[in-house]
């Protein structure tokens, strides 16, 4: 069997907004447009993926919080009713998800050896949280790739962004570890916002564009600073300031995701293809790709 | 006279464990008898509807208030999920949903009602309401927390409720759900091992736990900014601003302390609330008056006022003003001080010759009746040989003394502690000569490590025919 891989990486922000203006069938709400640099870049960003032909997409959401170590999904399919807490007025979206569960076991195996806690969740009744399932959407509308999901260590939220970052760094090379000895092709998808300080208001029309900016120039400072180091293939010298990123831009990636991905692809020197930079609601988001092909590198 | 709009508060945790899980550790056991006592207090006052605020409902654009008048599904928690599904259907007071987004509105916050099948409560709202009000006796309506509003919107979020029942001529039963501390362990433990996440942790629950116990609810909201930067509360603890401002801002409660425990490491309670003067509305006017909230100024107020406080409590434990307190009442069982006090009773101690409990926990204090080698549920006793007259033949010091570390040890596991936190220990030997270099071995193999303090003394004769027991002292 060959050697699995990590055939691309993507920061793949989860705004509910942006499943909302693509008015797919399975998401209930109607809208009339919106966010379409982001949702532009998504598509450009899908294509590359879709040339790729991965086995398995890999997302880690901070919307599936733990508290004690990573859980993993145990079972081959979920269904259900996706309403997120904050914006149900914009996402109630019906998913129907096929699950590699032997790679999510073999993730989970890895970590277990590394001294890491986990927990499977076998209960069919459980609800795949929302972020993940819309960064998977994004990147793969017809939900024809099975997907792996990892839950999101709450240790930087209770203990410091500098020990979230190491749990989520053991939990990059735990997941390249097992990446590697199941022969797939995999994309890993970091589900998150970069600057995430919203506004607590909202026009009458959710996707007046008149009104989207960010929500305040300190965000946006740090937002273009950390894309810059992405473009420029400095993922070292972006995860030694992550933590104060995480303080100053009240960021999302505080959840590990981010940091999660650059483990697992060794913390690659490339540069990345930002394919779209955009607000929602004052959060500053950007897709941006790690490909090792494209780079003109074989990982 | 005024009518009072609140006819009892609660503060509860919201943790499943209590639900779902509560046989497996003597302190989630606690904390269900708890919520039950609570129910049964429930179901005795004329209350019109139940109104919750949890702190795991978070929002972003401004508040949001349930508004489905049915709401169903089959909860399953995101961390908790190996606890099982937690099935649910809810009956919502629409018309005061309606209300309360109204009264919000009219402060000038984002508010929406939330009608869509489908919606995902909240754990900590499902898991108060199904201890609490499980057959839908009162009709229940719920607000979202938000998760950037500090301390001066939280508490006039709390206001508009007030307003709102005063608006409909309702009268609630007020639930705040919230843990204190809110630090997890991050390692799967045994559930008869869960103990609050540290010792600091520990102590500043306790200190917010004095004041409520006094009833004194504005105190509590002063402090909440510091205790939730050093205990990690729960969403900042601002559900006590959201609380305060319902209850009118005052000191004016009985507070019961009904359980503290650690659930999963968090400080977890049920402490009841129950107003010695009305509730009342503020009116409008005073709600839109600007302060200084969120300046330098406030926040050096509120550290002051603590520190004050905290001193006051150091120095003079009981010189606490009565003016203004309403009388204190501990349980289980009753007590004067307004520290946590409470018999442990064991599952797996030898029973009790009297009237007595295994244990009793006082503050931060664990506190053993003497115990002897004698085993749970039988009248034997390891290591004796008993004649046909029922007099000793024979017995060994070493077996005895095993047997009563080890059920030392059970009373202790069951009260949440371990034999690691002994603190000092009195041995009573009926036969000092003989037996002294016995029990010291099998004494030290435990202990030499734990070093608790000791004392070990003769004494004339034990209530039943054993040769020795130990009296202990240890931390919870």
């Amino acid at each position: 069997m060959a050697k699995g891989s990590i055939v691309a990486g993507v920061l793949a922000p989860h705004p509910p907004h942006l499943v909302y203006a693509e008015n797919p069938p399975q998401n209930e709400p109607r809208a009339e447009c919106g966010w379409e640099v982001l949702r532009w870049g998504y598509e450009r960003c899908r294509a590359n993926i879709k040339a790729l032909k991965p086995d398995v997409l890999i997302v880690h959401s901070p919307h599936w919080p733990t508290f004690v170590g990573h859980h993993f999904l145990g079972l081959p399919r979920f269904q259900g009713l996706s309403v997120d807490p904050v914006f149900p007025h914009l996402f109630r979206y019906t998913y129907d998800v096929a699950i590699d569960v032997p790679l999510s076991l073999a993730i989970k195996e890895r970590c277990d050896q590394a001294g890491m806690t986990t927990s499977v969740v076998k209960n069919p009744a459980f609800r795949l949280d929302y972020g993940s399932i819309i960064s998977l959407h994004l990147i793969n509308p017809l939900w024809d790739i099975p997907v792996v999901f990892i839950s999101a260590n709450q240790a930087a939220f209770y203990y410091s962004n500098e020990i979230g970052a190491q749990v989520a760094a053991d939990l990059g090379h735990a997941t390249r570890a097992a990446i590697e000895e199941s022969g797939k092709r995999c994309v890993l998808l970091a589900s998150c916002s970069l600057s995430h300080r919203h506004f607590v208001n909202e026009p009458e029309i959710p996707e007046d564009m008149s009104y989207e900016r960010i929500h305040h120039h300190g965000q946006y400072l740090w937002d273009m600073k950390v894309l810059e180091m992405m473009r420029r293939g400095q993922t070292r010298e972006l995860l030694d300031i992550m933590p104060e990123f995480i303080e100053m831009a009240t960021s999302e990636v505080k959840a590990g995701c981010l940091t999660w991905m650059l483990e697992a692809m060794g913390v690659p020197d490339y540069p990345a293809e930002v394919h779209a930079y955009g607000t929602v609601i004052g959060t500053g988001n950007a897709v941006v790709e790690w490909n090792p092909m494209r780079s003109g590198r074989t990982h | 006279m005024h009518q009072s709009l609140i006819s009892k508060a609660f503060i509860v945790s919201g943790m499943p464990h209590i639900l779902l899980a509560h046989e497996q550790a003597p302190g989630w056991g606690r904390l269900y008898q708890a919520f039950q006592k609570a129910r049964e207090e429930i179901e005795r006052e004329q209350a019109d509807l139940i109104l919750y605020f949890s702190t795991q409902w978070l929002s972003i654009l401004g508040y949001t208030f349930q508004a489905d008048p049915r709401p169903e599904w089959e909860h399953v928690d995101q961390n908790w999920h190996e606890l099982g599904s937690i099935p649910y259907e809810f009956a919502i007071d629409t018309d005061f949903a309606q209300n309360y987004a109204d009264e919000v509105a009219q402060l000038g916050y984002k508010t929406r009602l939330i009608n869509y099948r489908g919606f995902p409560i909240d754990t900590g709202t499902i898991v108060a309401q199904n201890l609490l009000n499980p057959h839908n006796r009162l009709k229940a309506a719920i607000v979202s927390c938000n998760m950037y509003s500090e301390k001066e919107e939280t508490t006039r979020i709390g206001q508009a409720a007030a307003r709102a029942l005063k608006q409909s001529g309702k009268k609630a039963i007020a639930v705040l759900v919230s843990s204190l501390s809110h630090r997890y362990h991050v390692e799967a433990i045994k559930p008869r091992d869960d103990r609050i996440s540290s010792r600091k942790d520990d102590e500043w629950n306790r200190k917010i736990l004095d004041m409520l116990a006094m009833g004194d609810v504005e105190d509590v909201a002063q402090c909440t900014r510091e205790f939730a930067r050093q205990a990690n509360g729960d969403m900042k603890f601002k559900g006590a601003w959201w609380l305060n401002g319902l209850l009118g801002q005052s000191n004016h409660f009985q507070g019961e302390v009904l359980a503290y425990e650690a659930v999963m490491g968090t400080g977890a309670v049920v402490v009841g609330l129950t107003p010695t003067e009305p509730v009342l509305a503020p009116d409008l006017a005073s709600m839109m008056t600007s302060s200084e909230e969120g300046s330098q100024a406030e926040l050096v107020d509120e550290l002051t006022d603590f520190e004050n406080q905290a001193m006051s409590k150091a120095l003079k434990p009981s010189a606490r003003g009565a003016e203004h307190h309403a009388p204190v009442s501990l349980s289980p069982p009753s007590a004067t001080g307004a520290l946590p006090d409470f018999e442990i009773v064991s599952q797996r101690g030898a029973e009790p010759v009297g009237l007595y409990p295994h244990a009793r926990r006082y503050g931060d204090l664990l506190l053993l009746s003497g115990i002897g080698p004698r085993r749970a549920g039988s009248k034997d006793i390891p290591g004796v040989t008993f004649a046909p007259d029922g007099s000793v033949l024979h017995y060994d010091i070493r077996e005895q003394t095993r047997s009563v570390i080890d059920n030392v040890r059970k009373v202790l596991e069951d009260a949440g502690s371990s034999l690691e936190k002994v603190l000092d220990i009195q041995v009573f030997l009926t036969n000092m000569k003989q037996d002294f270099a016995a029990y010291n071995e099998v004494y030290n193999a435990t202990f030499k490590d734990i070093r608790p303090t000791r004392t070990t003394v003769q004494v004339g004769a034990l209530p039943t025919p054993i040769a020795v027991e130990f009296k202990v002292l240890a931390r919870p």
